[in-house]
């Protein structure tokens, strides 16, 4: 549901730190027709140019208010709202090389109606901004 | 010309309020402007922040149904039982959670709540007087793969006239009405790699209404794809009901969902009979809303642009011409 939306056109970047890359960013919408609870979303894998990045390691930022994967387990206040742009950000040191990348990701979330843990896909070819 | 009302659950609309080209306000502008005056909504979906709403919002949403001359039907509730993930909700904590939405739905002026169909008949027997404090009935939705004659949705009715049907009901959803299978879901799969052959079988065997169990094991026999077999579990997930079926059960039902997959060019349902619905429902003398609720949308994003806004339309010439409305 809403696949093609997952991953946005814009906001693919690298994230400095102190005057060093750390990572690299992406702008993310929920795979579902309503909010959820952060506690309910269980994180998302990044996979850029075959690359696999772990989602226990990724740091969601919604309203820019920033989350661990592990501090979104415990959080029942805040929501990611149906449609909303979040952003996601992968630890990287030294980050993505300028160009184009395969982007793929994949959403967990965890709906309290159906039997297993959903999941949403989107892939892009994104042209990392500067 | 009966006394059944049309309404537009805005769920509808998801579409383009996903993608910010409807506000919530322009939604319940454009359900007004086809003559649905009922408005029906998911908090979870298009009220930002909710449960945790402001006096002004409500203020803005009583002022919107007066500008606009509609009236709101009916709140969607969701009920996050997995909200922690090592547990699921208690019973007290589930009737924590529909209090509030028993609240909201009294704040918005509606006058019933859908309820999910997982939600356990002692959860609607513990809300009722709850519900009924504010003015509001509780409906268990019936929706596919459920139907009216299933064990559960018979527990709930038994639960609904003890406890009183001016308190609990149902909601049935048009989709348990599915006499030919939409072609829009199989056309997906078609996009995305599955055989024509096995497609064109499956299909069928939904459109015989003789039963798809063991379809799957029979399409992997057959060399079926991830899609054909993928297809395969969706069809059972649809049901062919009976329209006379909600005869028996009218008294405890005070809304519809009027779910759609595909209004054609004439304004016809692909899909679900509502030549059929329509009348049964009048002839039971039926006078709540129907309220159109369209989930297309899923089905075509990937490949072709989603206008919900004429899919309703459509939907809503169909309702008035079958309730028997004025030109």
């Amino acid at each position: 549901m809403f696949d093609r939306y997952l991953i946005g056109e814009n906001g693919f970047r690298n994230v400095v730190e102190d005057g060093k890359i750390t990572g690299f960013q992406l702008e993310v919408r929920i795979g579902y027709y309503r909010g959820l609870g952060l506690s309910m979303v269980e994180g998302f894998e990044v996979t850029v140019d075959g690359r696999q990045f772990p989602r226990e390691q990724n740091v969601f930022t919604v309203r820019g208010r920033p989350f661990t994967h592990q501090q979104m387990e415990t959080e029942y206040d805040e929501r990611w709202e149906m449609g909303e742009v979040a952003q996601l950000t992968v630890p990287l040191t030294g980050g993505l090389a300028a160009g184009s990348h395969d982007v793929a990701l994949v959403e967990f979330l965890r709906v309290s109606y159906v039997p297993f843990i959903t999941t949403a896909k989107d892939r892009k070819t994104l042209l990392l901004e500067s | 010309m009966s006394r059944i009302k049309r309404g537009v659950s805005l769920y509808s609309f998801q579409e383009e309020f996903y993608l910010r080209k409807l506000s919530l306000e322009q939604c319940v502008a454009v359900s007004a402007s086809m003559g649905a005056h009922g408005i029906e909504t998911l908090a979870e979906q298009m009220m930002p922040g909710y449960p945790k709403l402001s006096d002004a919002f409500y203020q803005q949403w009583h002022e919107w149904m007066r500008i606009y001359g509609t009236t709101p039907t009916c709140h969607d509730a969701f009920l996050d039982t997995k909200r922690y993930k090592d547990r699921l909700l208690t019973l007290d904590e589930q009737v924590v959670e529909v209090t509030r939405d028993i609240k909201h739905a009294a704040r918005l002026g509606a006058k019933c709540i859908r309820m999910l169909v997982i939600c356990p008949p002692e959860l609607m027997e513990r809300c009722a007087p709850i519900a009924a404090d504010h003015g509001i009935w509780l409906g268990v939705e019936v929706h596919s793969p459920w139907s009216i004659e299933h064990e559960w949705i018979q527990k709930h009715l038994e639960v609904a006239y003890r406890v009183g049907t001016d308190k609990l009901g149902l909601i049935p959803d048009m989709g348990i009405f599915v006499e030919r299978f939409p072609r829009i879901v199989y056309q997906r799969s078609l996009r995305n790699g599955a055989h024509q052959n096995l497609v064109r079988m499956i299909v069928e065997r939904y459109d015989s209404h003789e039963g798809v169990h063991g379809l799957m094991e029979e399409v992997e026999k057959l060399g079926g794809n991830s899609e054909d077999i993928g297809l395969a579990r969706t069809v059972g997930h649809f049901v062919s009901g009976d329209p006379k079926k909600l005869r028996d059960v009218i008294g405890a039902v005070r809304h519809i969902h009027g779910k759609f997959y595909e209004m054609t060019e004439d304004n016809r349902e692909y899909s679900i009979p509502y030549n059929v619905i329509v009348p049964v429902l009048a002839e039971a003398g039926y006078d709540g809303y129907i309220s159109s609720e369209y989930e297309g949308n899923r089905h075509l994003q990937d490949a072709f642009p989603v206008d919900s806004v004429e899919q309703v339309r459509r939907h809503q010439r169909m309702l008035s011409k079958l309730i028997g409305e004025q030109e």
